[in-house]
């Protein structure tokens, strides 16, 4: 089978259209169990009580918002590299699904912030890093959207959401020097005793059924761009014609 | 005909901006202006305290320095960008990060210099004693170039672009925080009596890391707007 | 199971506002998403004339 015919979008629209269905199977199923154990079987937490079950969908949210940018700068840089149009339109799929997660993982972080610390919000390292992060997406789908010719628009926001990845980290360091250098450790959010094993497996079966999510919302957003622009008239693109005659 | 050397060929790009800088000396006076008013409007808010003044200080210099050079990123490259000198710029034999280079230092002894020189007045108003002000003067000294390096590439991005002077903002400000929190870290710890040295030696980093990656995506994000 | 009963298990031990908070908006995100994705689908396939059909 040779698979890099896949790598033309009109050629990746059906194959992504017969893998929808069974991600979006596995990631019900997964969040499913993971909410049944997680909120009907998991014991409460001896130390903060109850509130520790927003843990169920604050961390996988996390997790999935910074891999996600992860793998939107990876696909933009593939773009890049090897010219290839498919990859931009993956870039361009996963950032509104990775801005939902970075969002729900602030929102649900406050939820746990004012039970737990009594502030719903604290300028500790994760929190900026996760806000920036949450700036960064923005930045990366505003300048898609302000730049009209489509190449462009791919190549700028691919350049923009590199260039994020090497601030990330760069921002969550300062922040937790900045922290440490002169302010006392109000909130310490490493001395949370080990996690026991029930807890830690509906926390990972929630963080595989968003990531199977990710996958199926994804590639049914590419799918959406791929009709987007394959249909659009003025689009000045000469190799369109012989891939629609190549699907059939 | 014999090629300028690369050296030759950054002079000329400085020495040239330069010229065309002062030619439109108002462009200059303004973003100076800017930044007294920001600083000035600060203490009319908050309230003449002299104690909350002098916490406060490093921090609102540092975000108006960050304001005012934000302010002058779209003349980097947007009268080149409409002249048609950016073009011949990506043409010529010589590599364009270099070019970019010259172009950012350029658009720092413009803009950045002059905060850098006046921030000692205006850490005075702020209350900001001897040691203080030196480390504010030199954190600025080695922050305001890393603000324009990093500015550089969100102002090639934007070339064109409609709304580009908002869009400029959104795509830089995330980026500039690391310096922020450095650069006024550096003066609140040597007002601690911690000493300033750690904030400002991760701001050389800062700095070094910045001159060695952003022209190059610079380069790649002015290709991009130009092809 | 462990809760004892269905009020108990609402309350969350007196965090019921914080985790059910957490929990709906999550549901809401995930449900405004499939949504918007759902109606994004249609007006592309209205647009698209008849592209799918050559493809698939």
């Amino acid at each position: 089978m040779n698979w890099s015919k896949y790598s033309a979008p009109l050629a990746f629209y059906p194959l992504a259209g017969k893998m929808i269905p069974w991600f979006s199977a596995v990631a019900a199923l997964a969040i499913a169990v993971g909410l049944y154990i997680g909120l009907l079987v998991a014991p409460t937490d001896f130390q903060q009580g109850d509130s520790y079950r927003i843990i169920f969908v604050h961390v996988p949210a996390a997790w999935m918002s910074m891999f996600l940018y992860v793998v939107m700068a990876i696909w933009a840089g593939v773009g890049m590299g090897l010219n290839a149009r498919l990859s931009f339109m993956m870039a361009q799929a996963i950032a509104p699904t990775g801005a939902m997660f970075t969002f729900l993982a602030l929102l649900t972080g406050a939820m746990w912030g004012k039970p737990t610390w009594g502030a719903w919000w604290v300028w500790d390292a994760r929190l900026t890093s996760e806000l920036i992060l949450l700036f960064q997406y923005a930045g990366v789908m505003l300048l898609r959207t302000s730049i009209d010719d489509l190449r462009r628009a791919d190549r700028a926001s691919g350049v923009l959401a590199l260039v994020g990845v090497v601030n990330i980290p760069i921002i969550y360091f300062s922040v937790k020097w900045w922290n440490t250098l002169h302010q006392g450790a109000s909130v310490s959010m490493t001395a949370a005793p080990k996690m026991a094993t029930i807890m830690l497996t509906a926390m990972l079966l929630m963080t595989f059924g968003f990531w199977m999510y990710s996958i199926a919302v994804i590639l049914s957003r590419v799918r959406c761009v791929i009709l987007e622009r394959e249909s659009q008239p003025a689009w000045g693109n000469p190799s369109a014609a012989p891939e629609v005659a190549e699907a059939r | 005909m014999n090629r300028p050397s690369l050296w030759e060929a950054l002079r000329g790009v400085v020495r040239r901006d330069l010229l065309l800088a002062m030619r439109r000396r108002s462009d200059v006076v303004m973003s100076v202006f800017f930044l007294v008013i920001v600083a000035s409007l600060f203490p009319l808010g908050v309230g003449p305290e002299p104690a909350v003044l002098r916490t406060i200080g490093a921090g609102v210099l540092w975000v108006a320095a960050l304001l005012a050079c934000l302010l002058s990123l779209g003349r980097v490259f947007t009268a080149d960008y409409l002249d048609g000198v950016l073009e011949q710029m990506v043409l010529i034999a010589q590599p364009l990060p270099v070019l970019v280079v010259g172009k950012v230092f350029a658009h720092w002894i413009v803009s950045g210099l002059p905060v850098v020189l006046l921030s000692p007045l205006l850490g005075l108003q702020f209350g900001l004693d001897g040691e203080a002000l030196g480390v504010l003067v030199l954190s600025l000294l080695l922050g305001t170039p890393t603000l324009s390096m990093i500015g550089a590439i969100g102002a090639a991005l934007v070339l064109g672009v409609r709304g580009s002077g908002l869009l400029v903002a959104l795509l830089v400000l995330p980026l500039y925080v690391p310096v922020l929190i450095f650069g006024a870290g550096a003066v609140t710890s040597s007002m601690a009596g911690i000493g300033g040295e750690a904030n400002l030696s991760l701001l050389g980093a800062c700095l070094v890391l910045s001159l060695f990656f952003s022209p190059w995506a610079t380069a790649a994000a002015l290709r991009i707007a130009l092809e | 199971m462990y809760w004892g009963s269905v009020s108990e298990f609402l309350a969350m031990g007196g965090y019921g506002l914080y985790v059910w908070t957490s929990f709906i908006a999550t549901a809401l995100g995930i449900t405004w998403e499939v949504l918007a994705l759902w109606r994004r689908r249609a007006a592309a396939l209205a647009d698209s004339r008849g592209i799918v059909r050559s493809i698939e």
